[in-house]
């Protein structure tokens, strides 16, 4: 059994509790204590947060032509031209790409898992790793909107706020790097007869 | 004794014993490709050095204006804390707390404890806080995203160029620098070695088990 805080691998005390690390007295279990409940949960909670944040504005801008409230896709189209399509680009893959690879991905290890198929582990424990390394990055629309919101106060030519759906944007970021954090990659291995997972 | 150059993979859970690494050398999972360790050469100066820069940049950083506006004869500029003040301000709570969280406290606190530990770890047998503050290193490093940061600024920095003029401050450039020394301040950083040696306050506690590879659980 492996320390979860250090690493050094003991001998678990007979018995039904597993104990805790001899070394630096962590807590010990075979795995993430409910890994996929709450996974899940965290899974849901953010794909129900993910409509009202595609749906919702997350600026709004006042000129004194009146104001307008854009939504992140219109964030990114009112990007697109031939000198901001980088940017547009940037905003598109960290905001709308990489937060719903992330939830169909996570799902998809979820249900391998629970399903307890063998086929390509070592893919999909590669699939898990990118979800990890990538997931910080859709964080980027949040700092955006942020400091355009805090830069831009220009009173009466133009001000630009805060709206409801960056909240809820921020809230599926967080969702899911919560949901990637409970999940046990070690799962993905146990389906797999110890004959072969030795080889 | 437990032998400590035993170690199950934290991806996959196989059972496996280190190699000695050559310096510079390291060490992959052979059943999922994942890195179990990398020889550090002079691991302990280095993450001290570079956390020390660390935490010097990360002050100047937040101290000075890192983007500026000049529109219509008026000019305007914010810090990274103000941006987090300016969305607290419009009722955008959560997303004040998250933004200060990931930008400021998280990259301070993972300094921080970089900071110590690379100080405690210079004793041949460092304390027991020593092992209590790593514990906490993977969450600070987690939730600290200086570099998300920067891009973000960056676009930001060129959506507004559209309508008004952009100062870039001297905090964007040192912010720019502190990507770059906290990725080299992880890398030099070997957790494997403080974990080793630390000791703990109740030291008839050391592992005692002696375990063969058929017990891998
Ligand atoms: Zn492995």
């Amino acid at each position: 059994m492996s320390c979860p805080a250090c690493a050094l691998v003991s001998r678990p005390p007979r018995g039904a509790d597993a104990g805790r690390c001899p070394r630096c007295d962590e807590p010990l279990a075979f795995r993430a204590a409910n890994s996929i409940q709450r996974t899940w949960a965290f899974l849901i909670a953010a794909a129900i947060c993910y409509v009202p944040a595609n749906l919702l504005p997350v600026l709004t801008t006042t000129t004194p032509q009146g104001s307008e409230s854009d939504t992140i896709l219109q964030g990114v189209v009112l990007l697109w031209s031939p000198t901001g399509w980088p940017l547009s680009l940037i905003v598109l893959v960290a905001s709308i790409m990489i937060p719903s690879a992330k939830i169909l991905a996570l799902a998809y290890l979820l249900l391998s898992v629970q399903r307890g198929w063998v086929a390509n582990p070592g893919s999909r424990t590669r699939a898990y790793r990118i979800v990890e390394l990538i997931g910080r990055w859709s964080m980027v629309d949040v700092f955006v909107d942020t400091f355009t919101a805090a830069l831009v106060q220009l009173k009466p030519l133009m001000a630009v706020e805060p709206a409801p759906g960056l909240a809820f944007f921020a809230a599926v970021v967080v969702l899911t790097m919560l949901a990637v954090e409970a999940f046990d990659p070690r799962l993905i291995w146990d389906a797999i007869p110890a004959e072969e997972r030795h080889a | 004794m437990a032998d400590p150059s035993l170690i199950a993979c934290p991806h996959c859970d196989l059972l496996q014993r280190l190699p000695a690494l050559p310096a510079g050398g390291s060490a992959r999972c052979p059943r999922c490709d994942r890195e179990l360790a990398r020889a550090r050469p002079d691991a302990a100066t280095r993450s001290l050095a570079l956390s020390l820069a660390a935490a010097c940049l990360f002050v100047v950083a937040n101290a000075v204006p890192m983007l500026g506006l000049r529109a219509a004869g008026r000019d305007a500029s914010t810090t990274v804390i103000g941006g987090a003040i300016h969305l607290w301000t419009h009722d955008e709570r959560m997303v004040a707390a998250l933004v200060l969280c990931t930008a400021v406290l998280a990259p301070g606190a993972q300094i921080a404890l970089m900071l110590a530990v690379a100080l405690g770890a210079r004793a041949a047998r460092p304390a027991a806080w020593v092992g209590a503050l790593l514990r906490h290193q993977p969450a600070a490093r987690t939730w600290s995203m200086i570099e998300v940061m920067l891009l973000g600024v960056l676009v930001a920095l060129i959506k507004i160029a559209d309508y008004a003029n952009v100062i870039p401050g001297t905090a964007l450039f040192v912010l720019a620098g502190l990507v770059f020394v906290l990725a080299a301040m992880q890398a030099s950083f070997d957790a494997r070695d403080v974990w080793a040696r630390v000791v703990w306050a109740d030291a008839a506690a050391e592992p005692a088990a002696d375990l063969g590879p058929e017990l891998a659980s």
